[in-house]
């Protein structure tokens, strides 16, 4: 494989509704990621894109982002319709073929627009389980349950996740909620949908990220410090909740031996975890030890735009090894219901 | 790039107005069956997935790939999503062709359907809230200024119209079939967008699209002819503003221009044999031959009026019947990349061009702003 490296990220603020549209978001954070990456836009051969048009409630919602880029002359450019965190995937496969050696890669989702909890139910099989309406909070609490009565966790255990959350999202200026908090204060909270409370579930956000890749020894020559994509893959489990065990991700398991996660220590894991038991599950399955510190930024618990959750993760991992100084970090992303599908994306430093 | 890319199998469905015996999940798996048992590969034979379609509203599910991801046999394996407006089905297709060239899969199973059924695509198509001109009435006045500019004759529209019909005829999975299909009656059918009529428009249908990808050593392996991939591209261009021009639009000529030369191919009128074309209304096949660089600018009219695109002509265009025969629309990019497949490969039955070495997949997508092309060939690149 081609050795290919993240050099920039930017990321805007996220918002509960943001006053802009979609493409206004993204311009200034696609600019600000081509700046810092010292590059211009002529030198990008490819870009890579990922959203959903529901969440903007409009068909092709996708197209207008095209602005933000300034495709002109006609751009190399692909889109999913998946968090941007399957656009870099899809970009660092590109960047293989040697033929180009800097990708662009972005994502956006304004969740504000609508109905997040109705619009997430249009994600589930929809002939069986759409018109149950069991929406993804729904879900959560099923997959929580599960943890729970499998006895690997108490609900305690999820309070602890929140609040470490919440202390560390001080420190993140995009951060949408955050605060000084205990697991015990958070307790006291009534439950959401039983067992998840409130601070165990994840804002609702408007937001927007973007990320530059650099193939071979040119990301050297751009970014003091760039972190090297050392292992990336992701998978996908079986969409029906009642075919897998809850309690634990299968896919997210299989996605990190193949990301060679245990190849050597991890220091920082970026995971996107919207619910926090969904952090113990993912942990357990990326095999993370009580050593790493996971989301340092406060993760998607403090600041979840759609599509953009698992993107930012691998930004936050970037930022630990080019401004932090740290050698070996990861970033998650998931997508679905329940953890359906997971990519693990490995970040290594120049030793 | 590591890995030659070769199309081992190739599979699709009756494409028809409403298939309301299967769901979602019976329409790909229908596809993607024939697809492995053209390939003579299994479900467990297959490394990666990656699925295609056009606006999750067309059908009402968001991110259907979640879904789709245990009919598809996708569990513990990795699955993508492309959504490039209407020419998806060919960027999922050259999605699926990276994972190969660049060593990462051996063997991918990619998919694009629409099940146009199971929502309201004229609807999705203009905008969901701002209702009604559809995908005709957007495209119609870039045709009305192709006929000014280029003074085609309006019967041109019609031979486009009778020419894949009667393709479709020799294509026993094209939806629409008009047996007695004469100049006449195209001219005869009602004007649905000036100068757009009925019989030249295409029509709405239930439809998917499969085809297994491998590398070379699968390609070497398969017991049927391969068809090798020798170039793949896309290009996107701004939709709106001034100085674009959407009749003949510059990013179809440097798509063209980039997957010609990954192809070695100088002169593409004559060293390509078969093209399958991305032709939602009769019109766009002179539109594209200019844009594709097959006739100079103005007279691609001229390829249609000499036969040149007929079955039998020096360059077979759309010999399946095209998207004027069936357009599942996230499916019908795939649907072109697919039949270019069965040119090469010889394997298209009735519609087979005579002795094609190379041929040409073309979609089109949003406001003829998205291109995705690719070049096949019997011989290996």
């Amino acid at each position: 494989m081609r050795d290919v490296a993240i050099v920039s990220f930017a990321q805007a603020p996220s918002l509960a509704a943001v006053d802009k549209t979609e493409t206004q978001m993204l311009y200034p954070v696609i600019t600000s990621a081509i700046e810092r990456s010292g590059l211009g836009r002529k030198d990008i051969g490819f870009t890579c894109s990922g959203s959903a048009d529901y969440l903007a409630g409009a068909p092709f919602a996708f197209v207008s982002n095209l602005e933000a880029t300034g495709a002109w002359p006609p751009i190399s450019e692909s889109h999913v319709e998946m968090d941007g965190a399957f656009a870099l995937y899809e970009a660092w496969v590109r960047l293989q073929h040697g033929d180009v050696d800097v990708a662009l890669v972005f994502s956006s989702g304004v969740s504000s627009r609508g109905n997040l909890r109705e619009i997430l139910c249009l994600q589930n099989d929809p002939y069986y389980l759409m018109p149950l309406w069991a929406d993804h909070v729904s879900l959560a609490a099923l997959q929580a349950r599960a943890l729970l009565d499998a006895g690997l966790a108490k609900e305690s255990d999820l309070s602890e996740v929140a609040a470490r959350a919440r202390r560390n999202g001080q420190a993140n200026p995009n951060a949408q909620v955050s605060g000084d908090v205990t697991a015990d204060e958070l307790l006291s909270e009534p439950y959401l949908v039983a067992p998840l409370r409130p601070s165990d579930c994840p804002p609702v956000s408007d937001g927007a990220a973007a990320v530059i890749l650099v193939a071979g020894e040119r990301a050297r020559d751009v970014c003091e410090r760039p972190a090297w994509i050392r292992g990336i893959d992701h998978r996908v489990d079986p969409h029906y909740p009642g075919v897998r065990d809850l309690s634990t991700s299968a896919s997210a398991a299989l996605a990190a031996a193949n990301a060679g996660v245990a190849d050597a220590p991890i220091e920082v894991a970026e995971l996107a975890a919207a619910f926090s038991h969904e952090e113990l599950i993912l942990r357990d399955a990326l095999g993370l030890g009580d050593d790493v510190d996971v989301n340092p930024s406060g993760g998607a618990l403090v600041a979840n735009p759609m599509m953009v959750s698992g993107l930012i993760r691998i930004g936050e991992a970037f930022r630990q090894i080019n401004e932090k100084g740290k050698q070996r970090t990861l970033g998650h992303a998931t997508s679905g219901p329940c953890l359906q599908q997971n990519l693990v994306c490995v970040l290594e430093a120049d030793s | 790039m590591s890995e030659r890319c070769a199309v081992v199998g190739v599979g699709q469905t009756h494409h028809v107005k409403v298939r309301d015996d299967v769901s979602l999940a019976g329409l790909l798996r229908e596809a993607s069956i024939r697809a492995l048992e053209d390939a003579e590969l299994d479900w467990k034979d297959i490394d990666s997935v990656v699925i295609g379609t056009a606006p999750d509203s067309f059908e009402g599910v968001m991110m259907p790939e979640l879904y789709l991801a245990d009919a598809l046999g996708a569990s513990g394996k990795p699955i993508m999503r492309v959504h490039t407006a209407g020419s998806v089905g060919g960027s999922t297709a050259i999605v699926a062709s990276h994972l190969i060239q660049s060593g990462v899969r051996e063997r991918v199973l990619t998919v694009a359907f629409e099940k146009q059924s199971e929502g309201d695509t004229t609807w999705g198509l203009s905008g969901g809230r701002s209702g009604g001109v559809g995908a005709g009435g957007y495209f119609a006045p870039h045709i009305r200024a192709y006929i000014a500019r280029s003074k085609a004759p309006e019967y041109v529209g019609w031979m486009v119209a009778v020419k894949d019909r009667l393709n479709a005829l020799k294509n026993p999975y094209a939806h629409l079939r008009v047996e007695d299909i004469s100049l006449e009656m195209v001219r005869d059918s009602p004007m649905v967008w000036e100068p757009v009529r009925r019989l030249e428009s295409c029509p709405a249908s239930d439809g998917a699209c499969a085809m297994v990808l491998t590398n070379e050593k699968g390609g070497d392996a398969a017991s049927k002819p391969p068809a090798w991939v020798h170039g793949t591209a896309m290009r996107s261009e701004l939709g709106q503003f001034p100085g674009r021009d959407p009749v003949n639009p510059k990013g179809g000529q440097d798509c063209a221009a980039d997957v010609y030369a990954q192809a070695g191919i100088t002169n593409p009128r004559e060293e390509i044999d078969a093209v399958e074309c991305y032709v939602p209304f009769s019109w766009y096949e002179p539109m594209w031959m200019e844009n594709l660089g097959f006739a100079d600018l103005g007279k691609g009219w001229t390829l249609t009026e000499d036969g040149v695109t007929a079955l039998d002509g020096d360059l077979p265009v759309n010999a399946s019947g095209g998207v004027l025969s069936s357009n599942p629309i996230g499916a019908s990019g795939m649907l072109r990349f697919a039949e270019a497949a069965l040119q090469v490969r010889g394997l298209a039955g009735e519609h087979q061009v005579e002795d094609v070495r190379t041929a040409l997949g073309h979609a089109y997508g949003g406001a003829s702003q998205f291109f995705a092309m690719w070049i096949l060939r019997a011989a290996k690149p």
